[in-house]
C-alpha cells in the first residue's frame, strides 16, 4: 500500500477521505487539518491563550502537541481525580502527562488541580457520600472538571498573580466522540442538546469559551499520530468508564464505517451543515437564566447554591 | 509462527496472511484497531513474516 503523496510505504488508509499516507505526510495532514479546523469554526488565533484540558488520554495530549508545533500559546490543565481502583489510574494519568511536556514540550506549562488536595474529598469518596453521586461516579466527575476547568479558564492559574485567565478551553474530543454523542441525542429526539452541540460553545453569562479542534478527527487518527509520534498516554479506559454506552455506540459506528466508509463523517458534518442551513431547525429552548452562586460565584441557575458547591454540603 | 499481542492477551498466527486478516481473525472490527511491528504503525495490507510480533492496539481508550 502506497502513499498517495509521495508513493513511499502507507502507514494508515483513510477510506473515508480516499488517502493512504505514509507516516511523515500523515503527520503533515493531521496538523494540517487541526489548523484548517481551527481558522473554519474561528476557534482562537495566535494572541489567545488556550487552557488544553489533558486527562493523560491520547486526544487531550495529542491536541497539545499539535496546537503547540502550530506556535499557539496552549498551556495544559490536569485535574487529579483520586480514582485509584486497585490500578492508580489517577497517578498513572498524571504521570503520563508529565513524561509528555519532559519528552515532547519541555518548556510548555502544565497545570494541576488536585481535587482531593483541594476540596478534602476524591471523585470515588463523594460518589459515595453525595446525593447526586449516588453509584454514579461519572456525573459528579464530570460537574467537578467543569466546574473546575470553568474557574482556571476564567480566572487563571492559582498561585500566579496577574494571571487574567484564558481566552478558551480546547479539548481533545474526536469526530468518534461527536458522532456518538449525536446518534444517542438522535435516537432519543434530545433536541435541546442538538440543537446545542457545536464545535464551538460560545462563552456567555461566566461560562468559559469551549472548542474542539479535533471534531473532523476520526479517533482511529488521533490514536495512529500519537503512535507515530511516540507519545506515551494511559492506555486503559477509566474503570468507572469500563461498559459506558458512548463506548458501545463507537463500536456500532464502527461497524457502520466498516461496510460504508465516510457514514460517520457524513453523518456529523451533514448534521451541522443541515442545523446550520436551517434545513434542520429545532425548536427554540428558552435558556434557563444564570446568575452567580453564592459561595463560588460560578454560573448556576440553581437557587443559592450551584450542583458543585452542593455537593460538598 | 507469528506472535499477536492484544491488551492483555496474546496468541500465535500462522505468517503470510495479512494484517487486516489477523484483526478479523481475532473477532475484532479493522476500524478500531491499529496495528504496531517492531514499534512501528504499519497498514492493514502489511503481510505477515515468520517471527514478527504484531502488537494491535484498540483505538477507544483512555480519557
Amino acid at each position: 500500500m502506497k502513499c498517495s503523496k509521495c508513493g513511499g510505504l502507507a502507514v494508515i488508509n483513510m477510506r473515508q477521505h480516499r488517502l493512504r499516507l505514509c507516516a511523515e505526510h500523515f503527520l503533515e495532514w493531521f496538523v494540517n487539518m487541526t489548523e484548517r479546523t481551527i481558522q473554519k469554526y474561528e476557534m482562537f488565533t495566535s494572541d489567545d491563550r488556550v487552557l488544553v484540558a489533558v486527562s493523560g488520554g491520547k486526544d487531550s495530549l495529542v491536541l497539545w502537541d499539535v496546537l503547540l508545533q502550530l506556535g499557539y500559546q496552549a498551556e495544559g490543565m490536569y485535574i487529579g481525580l483520586g480514582i485509584d481502583e486497585g490500578i492508580g489510574y489517577s497517578d498513572k494519568s498524571l504521570e503520563m502527562c508529565r513524561r509528555f511536556v519532559t519528552h515532547h514540550h519541555p518548556s510548555a506549562e502544565l497545570h494541576t488541580v488536585d481535587v482531593q488536595g483541594e476540596f478534602g474529598q476524591s471523585i470515588p469518596m463523594l460518589a459515595r457520600t453525595s446525593q447526586r453521586g449516588r453509584g454514579k461516579p461519572c456525573a459528579v466527575c464530570g460537574l467537578v472538571k467543569r466546574h473546575i476547568m470553568n474557574r482556571v479558564a476564567l480566572q487563571g492559574a492559582a498561585g500566579r498573580a496577574g494571571d487574567s485567565g484564558f481566552a478558551a478551553i480546547a479539548t481533545g474530543h474526536n469526530l468518534d466522540d461527536e458522532v456518538a454523542v449525536l446518534m444517542q441525542n438522535t435516537l432519543h429526539w434530545q433536541t435541546g442538546y442538538l440543537a446545542r452541540q457545536a464545535p464551538v460553545l460560545e462563552e456567555r453569562d461566566g461560562l468559559a469559551r469551549k472548542v474542539k479542534p479535533f471534531v473532523r478527527l476520526y479517533e482511529r487518527e488521533t490514536a495512529a499520530y500519537a503512535l507515530i509520534r511516540g507519545i506515551d498516554y494511559i492506555y486503559d479506559e477509566c474503570p468507572f468508564a469500563k461498559g459506558s454506552t458512548t463506548n458501545f455506540y463507537k463500536e456500532l459506528l464502527n461497524q457502520l464505517e466498516l461496510n460504508s466508509p465516510g457514514a460517520k463523517q457524513q453523518f456529523y458534518l451533514e448534521f451541522l451543515s443541515a442545523r446550520n442551513a436551517e434545513r434542520v431547525v429545532f425548536a427554540e429552548v428558552e435558556r434557563a437564566e444564570l446568575h452567580p452562586c453564592m459561595r463560588c460565584g460560578q454560573p448556576t441557575t440553581a437557587g443559592d447554591l450551584c450542583a458543585f458547591c452542593r455537593l460538598w454540603e | 509462527m507469528v506472535k499477536v499481542l492484544y491488551r492483555d492477551k496474546a496468541w500465535e498466527v500462522k505468517p503470510g496472511s495479512t494484517v487486516r486478516h489477523v484483526i478479523e481473525q481475532a473477532g475484532l472490527n479493522p476500524e478500531s484497531i491499529l496495528a504496531v511491528r517492531e514499534g512501528k504503525l504499519v497498514n492493514e495490507a502489511t503481510l505477515t513474516q515468520d517471527g514478527d510480533t504484531i502488537k494491535l492496539v484498540a483505538v477507544v481508550s483512555g480519557g
